[in-house]
């Protein structure tokens, strides 16, 4: 084995691949879900009357868009807690409160 | 493309690279806690990014992408903390294959000394390494995540090896037989 290949397989055996911690997809999933749950509160103070007020649009917009990315978000965390059920069945009550907040917001704007 | 299906594939990517950025961030970074940050970070980030990655990349692969997020992740936690990556990072290198308990002690020293020398390689060609024999991501794929060239990176890479050669001959022949 040349030197170079020798350095090379040590590099191999030194910069392993590294498997993350049940800790951090723990983490990740939970920071989803607060992002998801802090996104329906968001929709669910929403008020017809602000449409109203061009003051508010940004605000729902920014609403809208962290509702969207973390319910999308929600597939992510399905994934991973397959094994959970608990914690799966308050995930579905969440993506059906999604649904219903949405389909709510469309029949108020007439869409 | 409708949102159900990009969160499909946004969860393939997930799943596909969460070890590969998991593995980056620690080897950037040099301590689990903070890998986990700044993993976690680079997959929120991307998640908000995802769909216009997704239409600019005409069909290629998006690890350079996302390894590219969390590369610029770890920049600004360096620069945040004005701190060189840290260099206790032995405890990651497991030697899978069976050995007898003086060739593993050998070995592990030998790892131990190229886990240094990366260390203290200039943060480009330390990247490069990493990606490549952490990530096992071949040229093209490096140099997109460095926003290089593919010769540019076949030539970084050529000398972070010669580099680590030559400090580990310095160290005291942590490369010899």
């Amino acid at each position: 084995m040349s030197e170079a290949e020798r350095l090379e397989r040590l590099l191999h055996d030194a910069l392993v691949p590294l498997e993350p911690p049940g800790v951090l997809t723990e983490r990740l999933e939970r920071t989803l879900t607060e992002l998801t749950a802090s996104a329906v509160d968001e929709l669910a103070e929403f008020d017809p009357s602000a449409l109203r007020d061009p003051r508010r649009w940004a605000r729902l917009a920014a609403a809208g868009v962290v509702a969207g990315t973390a319910g999308g978000a929600l597939i992510l965390v399905r994934a991973r807690q397959k094994h959970r059920r608990s914690e799966a069945h308050g995930l579905r009550a969440l993506q059906n409160g999604l649904r219903e907040v949405s389909g709510d917001m469309r029949r108020r704007l007439g869409r | 493309m409708d949102k159900p299906q990009l969160d499909r594939e946004f969860s393939d990517l997930y799943r596909a690279h969460l070890r590969d950025v998991y593995s980056y961030s620690y080897y950037r970074i040099g301590n689990h806690h903070d890998a986990e940050d700044l993993t976690e970070q680079t997959f929120l980030q991307a998640y908000r990014h995802f769909a216009r990655a997704r239409a600019e990349s005409n069909g290629r692969p998006l690890r350079p992408w996302l390894i590219r997020i969390a590369h610029n992740l770890a920049a600004n936690y360096h620069r945040d903390r004005s701190r060189k990556p840290q260099t206790n990072l032995e405890d990651a290198a497991i030697l899978s294959e069976p050995h007898g308990t003086e060739q593993i002690v050998e070995e592990r020293e030998e790892v131990q000394a190229v886990l240094r020398g990366v260390a203290g390689l200039p943060d480009d060609r330390r990247e490069a390494l990493i990606m490549r024999f952490a990530l096992g991501m071949d040229n093209r794929e490096i140099a997109r995540s460095l926003d290089r060239s593919e010769g540019a990176t076949k030539v970084l890479i050529h000398r972070a090896i010669k580099q680590l050669e030559q400090r580990l001959e310095d160290e005291g022949g942590g490369g010899d037989e």
